[in-house]
């Protein structure tokens, strides 16, 4: 029961929905960056939203698993090839063993999300199998993945055999219930915690200006480009603690979204938070891409956040 | 003694965190009340909180907001946080003597550092002592006199900034930043001092390490250090 690692692609790593609770210690959440797209992922192949499986970034890989599988690919759009046959995304695809996995020419996007039944079997590294790559810690070895890995992958979750995964092959994740992916989204914010450190014009600007999403753009954050946001004084405060979505600004006015890698603590003024349910959209921008930020009240939120924990496909 | 009457403060971060702010400067007496905050939600926890960020002056809580409302959370926050302040007091402008004696007043426990400074293993000493116009074995007896206070684990994996640096030692960060700081280092960088749990990128001067291995993921939990302990440095 392995997945082997034909060709790895630019950057194909192992995560599950992260490892929470060791940020006192430094230790960021890392996981997907688009948390929707690997929840649909997992749940359309029978495993738990949480389980883990492959995060593919701009450049696919070509994998070929040993035995029988169900599989699913979710969030950038990917011409898809199982066998000779082409498969689409968002959809339980099952795959012969012997028959490969390869991932072609990447159509929007930044990241895909490949599930397996049974998911990832990494050993868990301080309660989770995600991938910290600065730290070299978690997914498979700490590292990303290269050509020749072979990838344990864990028992079925209801212990279906072989003919039972082709009978639940073909369910499909509703376009409804998927991410509205724009290479222009609006990102909705919860001010603060420190907008009090900037002049009401910065606030303005932030909320109605486009940013450019720049190529410094990564899992620990995405660099973005636009007018500066002007501080009120000091462009340094005593640092505290960083959320996935808290945006920074630092001296030169250019925000930064921190991403799921990011370090805990931070010493420049935070002027809004991402709200959870749209980081999807950002995670799957591309240098160029545009972004803008709209604010939201902490009740709306909290409503959309409740709205957002992935059902499974009716 | 003057204690702000806008704080404790309580300030959203996001939709299911926030952040508890005790003062918006670097305080020995404010990092404990974050510490004494924390202590009690871990000792007596809180519905619906899932993890607490301890930081030099303020404590952020993550919180599922399924299991408990913003409202009901903010209340229960505030109220501990103002038994907190009100049962340690922060005074305005602490000199060096007075954080001192605080550390020292602490109940917290208190972690030896096995520290060979210089040499190999502490590159920046001599840097360090001509800034400060000290010797070598100076700024190695400053750096062991005191009693540090963890204020907070970030930047990286176990990576601890402590309080209590005497003024006479501090050091500007290196101009550019080293690419591989091996583990265990001890730095320097303006009024702070600090250990690397982890091996990292890092611009602070590097004046010792030790062979205390600050994290292992085998043992529980996992790091030496944690916000809050006290630690003391021993030159071997």
């Amino acid at each position: 029961m392995t997945l082997q690692i034909v060709d790895p692609g630019f950057l194909t790593t192992v995560q599950d929905m992260g490892r929470h609770g060791w940020a006192r210690y430094g230790i960021p959440p890392s996981g997907p960056m688009d948390a929707a797209a690997a929840s649909a992922a997992n749940i359309l192949v029978g495993n738990p939203a949480d389980a883990a499986l492959l995060e593919i970034t701009l450049l696919g890989p070509a994998l070929w698993p040993q035995c029988d599988v169900l599989i699913a690919v979710c969030g950038a759009t990917f011409e898809l090839w199982a066998g000779e046959l082409r498969v689409p995304a968002w959809h339980a695809v099952f795959v012969r063993a012997g028959h490969s996995v390869r991932f072609a020419q990447r159509q929007a996007g930044a990241r895909a999300y490949l599930a397996v039944a049974g998911g990832i079997a990494a050993p868990p590294f301080l309660g989770s199998r995600a991938t910290y790559l600065p730290g070299g810690f978690g997914g498979w070895h700490g590292r990303a993945l290269q050509r020749g890995d072979r990838l344990p992958i864990g028992p079925d979750p209801a212990g279906r055999p072989a003919h039972a995964l082709l009978t639940d092959a073909g369910m499909a994740w509703p376009r409804s219930q998927r991410p509205a992916y724009t290479a222009m989204p609006t990102l909705r914010v919860v001010l603060g915690p420190q907008h009090d450190a900037f002049e009401p014009e910065a606030i303005h600007r932030f909320l109605g200006e486009p940013y450019t999403v720049t190529p410094r753009a990564d899992r620990m954050g995405i660099r973005l480009q636009g007018r500066p946001l002007a501080h009120r004084g000091p462009a340094e405060i005593v640092s505290d603690g960083l959320v996935t979505g808290s945006v920074q600004v630092p001296p030169d006015g250019q925000p930064i979204v921190m991403m799921v890698d990011h370090q805990t603590t931070g010493g420049y003024p935070k002027i809004a938070t991402v709200i959870r349910p749209d980081l999807p959209l950002l995670a799957q921008s591309l240098p160029g891409d545009v972004v803008r930020f709209a604010p939201i009240g902490l009740r709306e939120a909290q409503a959309l956040l409740r709205q957002s924990v992935a059902a499974p496909p009716s | 003694m003057s204690p702000d009457a806008s704080y404790p403060r309580i300030l959203p971060v996001g939709e299911a965190a926030v952040t508890v702010e005790f003062g918006d400067r670097v305080d020995v007496a404010l990092n404990r009340q974050v510490h004494a905050l924390d202590a009690r939600l871990r000792a007596d926890p809180v519905a619906g909180i899932v993890e607490t960020v301890p930081t030099y002056r303020s404590l952020l809580v993550i919180y599922d907001p399924q299991q408990i409302g913003a409202g009901a959370l903010e209340t229960a926050l505030a109220r501990e946080a103002q038994r907190v302040q009100a049962a340690r007091p922060a005074a305005e402008g602490w000199n060096s003597a007075e954080i001192h004696t605080a550390v020292q007043d602490a109940t917290s426990p208190i972690v030896e550092i096995p520290v060979r400074y210089g040499g190999e293993t502490g590159p920046d000493l001599g840097d360090v002592a001509t800034h400060c116009g000290l010797t070598e074995a100076e700024v190695v007896e400053q750096h062991t006199a005191p009693l540090y206070q963890v204020a907070m684990l970030g930047f990286a994996p176990g990576f601890a900034y402590l309080l209590g640096l005497p003024t006479s030692l501090t050091t500007p960060r290196l101009a550019t930043p080293r690419l591989r700081i091996p583990a265990g280092s001890v730095g320097i960088a303006g009024w702070q001092t600090g250990l690397y749990a982890l091996s990292t990128p890092g611009g602070w001067r590097i004046i010792g390490r030790t062979d205390l291995v600050l994290f292992d993921p085998e043992r529980s939990p996992p790091f030496t250090l944690d916000a809050g302990v006290r630690v003391r440095f021993v030159s071997v």
